[in-house]
């Protein structure tokens, strides 16, 4: 026995419906903020996790100079389309002043001879994208750690935060500017570098001239490029849209050691 | 272990999985679900594949790119190494270059994020319950008793083969216990395929290959784990897709049932012809 075409024009309406309102059940609990707010308590729990298990201090693998990718990929800005960068990268970054304020005793302004000479290390350390891709490369750079002591952390300090001069989105309110926060215990991790070399020249732009942030145990997108100014804080709630980083204020984890 | 009740026709009533297993199985079954949905959403930001610590983007092992075609359209395209595995036909309606469906994500719209916070929830679910299903089965001492065949069941896999493809289950006593072609079908799910999703899960985390160093080490590098993870739950699919066809023509209610109460219908032996 067929199907009568309008029993099979109901079948397919009823059809339809069904699988709208499941489609639709299911983008309101992927939109439900309490919803999202459980699923962050798996962050959370992460984050606590390996704090107790990974511990501050254990190092990321370094790598021999053979495993440097030839092909490593610039992700995010890869040259920032605004007149103030533009001018510096036209001069080397000659007048390129780095700024560490905020919570700090002693306010620094360093130029990039300056930070050269500063306490610095170089190492060979795999890059992890939140994406899924991992790239190799040598980074050298001035241990934020000492730069931090030099400064003098107040009491109330509990994150370092990055301004960059990249915006990788146009707003009105100037929350696509790039910045990113870590906590200040990974900011004195023997390998967390503000690097200006890569694979032994000078940083290039497109991946962050001239200083990117790293941060060995976490995600790229932790890594800010083109910082301009460091700042230490006791809460990021007031910066972007409050949540600790760019990508962060749009929907990625603050806590990127996944 | 609870008595058997005798029902009609010679056929039996038995309790066939105990409460922890019943529960464990079908909050695994949600976790897998969610987790190969957020796993293919997470999959869309960079849907290639390499072996190796490193990607070498020019030359993956498998990826899903799109091409211009002739008539200025793109299409998707599958590559395997040298290979094209074939060129996605059009579609109608909106197109959107992405690896795989709305369908077929979680959520639907391409969200990294959010793929990765549904991900990261559902596999400690995944693994908090099936480390409970193996603990318990373990110190119970009923999991290498019903897993692991015996010799006499492994002489008889040939006979085992012919009546599955005949679509004959079996009957009588041996229908109390698994099969010799179940227990080699869920022998290396259960400790194959469900610890390596895991630990090639684990592996990919930066913060935890600062302390296990060997692990990625162990699984040829951090590209390596990720193509092994995504592998090994392609295979987890296939196990379920099998699995599912095979609960179809055994008998669905009866099955669902026991997964559900315990309680399993026998089927008299049959009688010689």
């Amino acid at each position: 026995m067929s199907v009568p075409a309008s029993r099979r024009a109901w079948l397919r309406a009823g059809l339809t419906t069904a699988l709208g309102l499941a489609a639709g059940a299911c983008d309101k609990l992927t939109a439900s903020p309490a919803v999202n707010g459980a699923l962050d308590g798996a962050e959370t729990l992460n984050r606590r996790l390996h704090g107790l298990i990974v511990g501050p201090s254990a190092l990321a693998r370094e790598f021999p100079a053979s495993a440097i990718s030839p092909d490593f990929r610039a992700n995010g800005t890869t040259n920032p389309d605004n007149d103030d960068y533009q001018r510096l990268a036209a001069g080397g970054f000659a007048d390129w002043r780095l700024t560490i304020g905020g919570l700090v005793e002693r306010p620094l302004s360093l130029s990039l001879a300056e930070l050269r000479a500063a306490p610095a290390r170089s190492q060979i350390t795999r890059h992890d994208c939140v994406e899924g891709w991992s790239s190799i490369a040598q980074w050298r750079g001035a241990r934020l750690g000492p730069l931090l002591e030099r400064a003098g952390l107040k009491r109330e300090a509990r994150y370092i935060a990055f301004f960059c001069a990249d915006t990788l989105e146009l707003t009105l309110d100037g929350t696509g500017d790039y910045y990113e926060t870590i906590a200040v215990a990974d900011a004195f991790h023997p390998q967390t570098l503000l690097a200006y070399e890569m694979n032994g020249a000078a940083l290039p732009v497109a991946h962050g001239a001239p200083i990117r942030l790293r941060l060995e145990r976490q995600l790229g997108y932790k890594m800010a490029k083109y910082v301009m100014r460091i700042e230490a804080i006791d809460s990021f709630a007031k910066l972007g849209r409050g949540k600790g980083g760019y990508w962060e204020d749009r929907g990625y984890q603050w806590y990127a050691g996944i | 272990m609870r008595p058997d009740r005798p029902l009609s026709r010679g056929r039996l009533l038995v309790y066939r999985h105990p409460a922890l297993v019943r529960i464990t199985h079908w909050v695994n079954l949600a976790s897998l679900v969610v987790l190969l949905l957020s796993g293919l959403q997470i999959l869309c930001a960079h849907p290639a594949f390499y072996w190796g610590e490193t990607a070498r983007f020019a030359h993956p092992l498998a990826a899903i790119t799109t091409r211009l075609a002739d008539d200025g359209e793109t299409r998707g395209l599958v590559s395997l190494g040298p290979f094209s595995l074939g060129v996605s036909k059009d579609a109608d309606g909106q197109m959107q270059p992405r690896a795989f469906p709305a369908w077929l994500t979680l959520p639907g719209e391409l969200d990294l994020g959010a793929g990765r916070r549904w991900h990261f929830f559902f596999a400690w679910l995944f693994a908090l319950n099936g480390g409970l299903y193996l603990a318990q089965g373990l110190a119970s001492r009923r999991l290498p008793g019903e897993l692991v065949p015996t010799r006499a069941q492994l002489a008889h896999i040939g006979a085992a083969l012919l009546d599955h493809l005949r679509l004959r289950f079996p009957r009588g006593e041996a229908a109390r216990r698994y099969n010799v072609l179940q227990q080699l079908a869920y022998l290396p799910v259960v400790f194959g395929l469900a610890p390596l999703m895991v630990l090639t899960g684990l592996s990919m985390s930066p913060a935890i290959d600062a302390r296990l160093a060997w692990l990625p080490w162990l699984l040829g590098g951090r590209q390596s784990a990720r193509t092994l993870h995504f592998a090994s739950a392609s295979l987890l699919v296939l196990f379920a897709l099998v699995h599912v066809a095979m609960v179809v023509v055994a008998g669905p209610i009866n099955e669902l049932r026991s997964m559900i109460t315990g309680w399993f219908v026998v089927k008299p032996e049959e009688p010689p012809r």
